[in-house]
Formats: C-alpha cells, sequence, structure tokens
C-alpha cells in the first residue's frame, strides 16, 4: 500500500523525525484553521500518487489563511494527469539551503534491505544514477543487524555528507531505519532531505510504501486506505476476501491460483487479437478450495461489471476436484438466481486435472444453455474472447 | 536421484496438528512420503493417527531430528509464527525447510534468511508462500497433487503453484525427476537460479522447465546463469505479459513497477540465451516435448 505525503509526513512525526508543522484538508475551510493555526505563510500542496504536481499547479504559496482558503478551493477537484485532487496538505515554509536523498527499500535480488543516499537531493535519483553515478551511495543493510549509529555513520561518510550535518543525518539514519521496520515498510523515500537556512535538517517529502501482509500487526494501517480511490468492484470482493482486480476489458476471468490466472489474462488477450480486441475485465483468484459459495461470490462479481461479456472460468484441479468445482458453478448460477440476478452472459469453463472428467459430465448434463465446455485453456480462452466479441 | 528430497528424504512437519498441517500431512503419507513426525511444543510426546500411522509429535525440530533422523521440514505454521519456525529450523540445521504458508511479512522474511546466511546456509529454504517440492515416485514436500504424474527426467522450476500443476499435467506422459515451487513472494530462499544448478549437476534430469512472473529480475539474472552454467536444453515460460504496472496480480512479488520486471524484458532476456519461450503453457509443453522426443 503506497501512501499520500501527507500520511508519510504523519508517519515520521509520529516516529519523532523532524518534518514541517502541518495538516489536511479535504475543504477550503478545514485549509483555513490549518492555516490559522500555523500561523503566516503557508504552503499548500496537492495530495496525489502520481509526480509532477508542481508543474501541473497543484503546489502553491499562501500568504495567510484567506489565501491559503483561495489556493484550496483552487487545487481541490483539480484533475492532475488523471487523479483529481480530493485533500491538500497545509504546512508552514521551509528556507531551504540544501537538498540531499534518503531511502530505505526492499532490495529483492540480494534477498535483503537497500540503503541508497546522496547529496545531490531534490532530482529524481534515478537521473543522478544515471548522469554522475559516483554521487549515489547503495549501501545493503543486513535485515538482522539492522542501521545503528556506526552503520548510519558508514553511510554518511561514503555519501558525503558535509560535517556541519553529518550528526543530525546519522541521527535521522537511524530514526528512519526504526520506522522502517516498525512500520513494515518496503520503501521509505526522502527526496528530498533538507538542510534549512538555520541549519535543521527536515524531512520535506515521504513516499512511503507499507506491506499488506503485515496488517496482522498493524491494526492502524487499515485506516490509511483511501477508500474513494478504491474501485467498487474492488472493494466489493474485498468485503468478500476474493483477491480481484479491475481491468479494462470484456471477457470476465475466474481462476485458481494467481499465476493461472495471471497467465490466462494473457492467452485471452492473445485471443481478443483475433476477435474485435477483446481484453481480460479483470484478474480474480478464487484460490485453492472453490467451494460452491466462493464460486457464486466470484460470479457475482464478475457479472455485476456492466464491461463483460462473456466469463471464462479456468481451473486446474490440483487440490480441488473439478467436479465440485462443476458443482460449485452449477449451484453458483442457480444461487444467483435466487438472489434476484438474471444471469445472461455466457461461460465457458475449462475443466482439467483432479476429477476433470466428472468435472465435465456435470456441467454437461446440467445442460445450462449459458455455460459452455471447453477442454483446453486456450481453445476456451479463443471461445470466450469470440463470444465476447459477439456480444459487445 | 531427483533434486534436493529423494525417497529416503525423512520428513517432519511443523504445525501438524494444525488444520492445513494435519490435511496435507495426511496427503504426503499417501504419496509415499517418509513423514516422520511433527513439531508443535505443546503437544510433545503424543501422537497422531493418519489413517493409521500413528506420527509422533516433537517439541522442537531439533528434538525430532535427534528422535528420527529428519533432513525435512514442512512448515504450515500461521504467519505470526513463520519467523520463529523457520528460525527454529535453521538452529536445528535441518538441511531442508519448505515454507508453505502464505502471507508472510517481507521483513521476517528478510529477517530469516539473512539469520540463515549469518549460520552459513546450512538451510536450503523453499519459499515461502510456495506449494512445495515433489519427486514424482519418490517423495512429496509440500502440496503439490502427488498423482498428476510419475517419474521421468523433465526438471521443473515455477514461480507458481497452479501453473506448476498445469505444466506437470500438460507433460504427465513423459515426467518428471522434480518439480519445485519457489513461491511468488519478493523474497524467497531458494531461486530459479538453485534450482537450474542442481538440475544441470542431476544426473536423472536431462531437460529444465523454468516457469516465471513479472515483477522483480530474478528470470533475467537466471537468463545470464544459464548463458554461463547450463549445458541441458530449458524451455521457459513467463506469466503476465497483460498485467498493467503498479497493480499487485495475486503474488506479493508479482508487481511490475517502474521499468523494470515486465514479461517482455523477461522474454527477451531468456531467448538471447537461447531459452525457447511458450506463449501459453500449452505450447511451452509442445516445445518441451520436442526436445524431449528429439534426444
Amino acid at each position: 500500500m503506497d501512501l499520500y505525503e501527507y500520511q508519510g509526513r504523519d508517519l515520521f512525526e509520529r516516529h519523532g523525525l523532524p518534518v514541517l508543522a502541518g495538516g489536511v484538508a479535504t475543504t477550503p475551510e478545514e485549509a483555513r484553521a490549518i492555516a490559522e493555526r500555523l500561523g503566516g505563510r503557508v504552503v499548500v500542496k496537492a495530495q496525489v500518487k502520481v509526480g509532477g504536481r508542481g508543474k501541473a499547479g497543484g503546489v502553491k504559496l499562501a500568504e495567510g489563511p484567506d489565501e491559503a482558503v483561495a489556493r484550496a478551493t483552487d487545487i481541490l477537484g483539480m484533475d492532475i494527469k488523471g487523479h483529481t485532487v480530493h485533500k491538500v496538505m497545509i504546512t508552514v515554509t521551509a528556507d531551504v539551503a540544501e537538498e540531499y536523498y534518503f531511502s530505505y527499500l526492499l532490495d529483492r535480488a540480494n534477498r535483503t534491505f537497500l540503503c541508497i543516499a546522496s547529496v545531490a537531493g531534490g532530482m529524481d535519483i534515478e537521473q543522478v544514477a544515471a548522469e554522475t553515478p559516483d554521487k549515489v551511495v547503495k549501501a545493503p543493510i543486513d535485515a538482522v543487524k539492522g542501521v545503528d549509529e556506526a552503520k548510519a555513520r558508514e553511510i554518511v561518510t561514503a555519501a558525503g555528507f558535509p560535517a556541519a550535518v553529518a550528526d543530525q543525518v546519522v541521527e535521522i539514519a537511524v530514526g528512519l531505519w526504526q520506522a522502517f521496520v516498525a512500520e513494515d515498510a518496503t520503501l521509505v523515500e526522502v527526496n528530498p532531505l533538507a538542510k534549512n537556512g538555520d541549519g535543521r535538517m527536515l524531512l520535506l517529502d515521504a513516499k512511503i510504501s507499507l506491506d499488506e501482509n503485515a496488517a496482522f500487526r498493524h491494526p492502524d494501517h487499515e485506516a490509511l486506505v483511501d477508500q474513494a480511490a478504491v474501485d467498487p468492484l474492488e472493494q466489493a470482493a474485498k468485503a468478500k476476501d476474493l483477491n480481484y482486480v479491475k481491468l479494462d476489458g470484456e471477457v470476465g476471468i475466474i481462476g485458481n491460483g494467481a499465476g493461472l490466472v495471471m497467465s490466462t489474462l494473457d492467452v485471452v488477450a492473445y485471443a481478443g487479437e483475433r476477435h474485435g480486441n477483446v481484453k481480460p475485465a479483470n484478474f480474480l483468484d478464487i484460490g485453492g478450495g472453490a467451494s460452491a459459495a466462493v464460486m457464486a461470490n466470484g460470479l457475482e462479481i464478475v457479472l455485476s461489471d456492466p464491461a463483460v461479456k462473456s466469463v471464462f472460468v479456468n481451473v486446474f484441479g490440483g487440490i480441488t476436484a473439478c467436479d465440485e468445482v462443476a458443482n460449485g458453478i452449477i449451484q453458483a448460477l442457480a444461487l444467483l438466481e435466487q438472489r434476484g440476478e438474471q444471469v445472461t452472459k455466457p461461460l465457458v469453463v475449462r475443466l482439467d486435472g483432479n476429477n476433470a472428467e466428472a468435472g465435465r459430465a456435470i456441467l454437461d448434463s446440467a445442460n445450462n444453455p449459458l455455460v459452455q465446455r471447453v477442454d483446453t485453456m486456450d481453445g476456451a480462452a479463443e471461445r470466450a474472447a469470440e463470444l465476447a466479441a459477439a456480444g459487445v | 536421484m531427483a533434486i534436493w528430497l529423494t525417497k529416503d528424504s525423512k520428513v517432519i512437519v511443523q504445525g501438524m496438528t494444525g488444520s492445513e498441517g494435519s490435511k496435507h500431512t495426511r496427503r504426503m503419507l499417501a504419496a509415499g512420503t517418509n513423514v516422520v513426525g511433527g513439531v508443535n511444543p505443546r503437544k510433545a510426546g503424543q501422537t497422531v493417527d493418519f489413517d493409521g500411522t500413528e506420527l509422533p509429535v516433537f517439541a522442537s525440530v531439533a528434538d525430532a531430528m535427534a528422535e528420527t533422523g529428519a533432513d525435512v521440514t514442512v512448515i504450515f505454521v500461521p504467519p505470526q509464527f513463520t519467523k520463529a519456525a523457520v528460525v527454529e529450523a535453521i538452529d536445528a540445521a535441518i538441511p531442508l525447510a519448505v515454507v508453505i504458508t502464505e502471507g508472510v511479512p517481507v521483513h521476517d522474511t528478510a529477517s530469516f534468511w539473512a539469520y540463515n546466511v549469518a549460520q552459513g546456509e546450512r538451510t536450503r529454504i523453499i519459499g515461502p508462500n510456495c506449494p512445495g517440492i515433489a519427486s514424482p515416485g519418490a517423495s512429496n514436500a509440500g502440496i503439490i497433487p502427488a498423482d498428476i504424474t510419475g517419474s521421468g527426467r523433465i526438471g521443473l522450476v515455477s514461480k507458481s503453484g497452479t501453473l506448476t500443476y498445469q505444466m506437470m499435467y500438460e507433460l504427465r506422459d513423459i515426467g518428471f525427476s522434480t518439480c519445485v515451487g519457489i513461491g511468488g513472494d519478493p523474497i524467497i530462499g531458494t531461486t530459479h537460479i538453485d534450482a537450474l544448478a542442481a538440475f544441470e549437476a542431476d544426473p536423472e534430469t536431462d531437460a529444465i522447465v523454468m516457469i516465471g512472473e513479472i515483477g522483480g529480475d530474478a528470470e533475467e539474472r537466471a537468463a545470464e546463469f544459464i548463458k554461463a552454467n547450463v549445458t541441458k536444453p530449458v524451455v521457459g515460460y513467463i506469466a503476465g505479459f497483460t498485467a498493467p504496472p503498479g497493480k499487485t496480480m495475486g503474488h506479493a512479488g508479482a508487481i511490475i513497477s517502474g521499468s523494470a520486471g515486465t514479461a517482455e524484458a523477461k522474454q527477451a532476456a531468456l531467448e538471447a540465451v537461447g531459452v525457447k519461450v511458450g506463449k501459453t503453457p500449452t505450447e511451452t509443453a509442445k516445445l518441451m516435448r520436442e526436445i524431449m522426443s528429439g534426444s
């Protein structure tokens, strides 16, 4: 889960890291209250999870509460690269003398964590790394030992931070690591890490990603989810414990196992190239034990997407037996009818693996006009794409 | 002979008394796996009956090893307790630990991996979030269905569970030496490269199927490794060509960020070193079939 800048600022503040005083507003009046509390000149910043907001006019100075209201009015509702601004962050201003870069992130290749630090901050770090690689320090962090003062000093020295700020950066590096671990983050990026005119270091921006697998030890992280930005179908699926991702196509997809479903999306897209360029409408993994109830919930979500013209159910019976899956599909259709749903979209079902013959026989004898059985994955994808193209 | 798991492997189950653990212990026994016991400190000294096979419960991995000579542990404990379970296995220096549990925080995985490295990597870790390892006809450690295929001379390494099963099924008439599901998490104990190296050295494996998916650069690094070290034919498949950037598709590791991790990049890297990459699982199986019938 990626956080908004204001959530990152709050998180840093909670962990005792130096940030600018500020708050978040969803209305101009809330912006006024924050500006009054802060006093003096403030910055009003659009809260969007996309870069380039400054250039788009999403960051403005205000000389007091009245101007803060005017700037917030301008920015709220603005569209930045397809993202509507629903919130603005108001902070006091900084008097930036120097800008540095500091981050911790997951290093998959080396199966550990990595610290990236540079005295060339404020810009895109990838660009700095490409143009002046000697200005970027990449230090692997041992996940058990972590970052203590000695490790932090080693990084700060290697990156060439000026002596005047070195002690402060060491302290921030240790504190930031502690926050990274305590919050189960996979990324904390501070760009810029700034030296203020008075010599004080400040974390002026925050890009933070949190590990959703660690939610069980962070009940407070749930509140950070931006419900307004979540697709309503994805939200409904999550409430039913289904692993669903909305996509832009016409062929609804239901399968078991993340890899097989990803593969199904590909196979349907290839077939779509031959049939009106239809594409997969979603990713939906119903997991190992696909009971009738789970299948019904899955079908209900997929069929409630108005863009869906046909559905491809692709199941490989590993632990799951295909006869159970077939019964699940038939019962699910009956269940949906009981719930008052009018199912009219065709289903193409491919069953293979454990008890496939029995499963296919169940589908055949049910003789539901909406259900078509195709026994190969490629063939079934072809048929589902064809039906979707015909239904568009 | 197969790799890492043979008919002589003695398997214990951490979490054997839980619902998933007991279900799959029964399945492993039915597949002919030599399961010799389980670990649960609160139930130590008890035995559990699996359709007539009485398995003892030990207080720790070390106790189980001392009593039974176990050399493989399969871990089914919930995510909250997985790190402690793996650390216990590492402390006991068991040669192979298969971590089935899904949803382990990546800080926990990074931490037990670092601990394993600090102990000199005495334990091979497979997973987490993986279906395990199966040497058909010999032994099965994890949740891979045992009846899909018999033994043969293809080696299989895969990030994905169901795609592993699909590929085993497609090539069931030829059969497999060992199938390894390495898992789809961002940090995993055993990589594609580890499996490729083991299959290259295994006299009972003639060719290798490698299944990858979007995210990270493990497949690209595997391609470099194949170029320098693998003489046996390798066929590849990558899932996730049409996955949009920034969306997590079920596996925590399967996410395209920035320019890295795309299926196209992985396919190109593999093809550049002479690995044939199938467009679909079925086409991939066909490529392998051609290799096995030609040799």
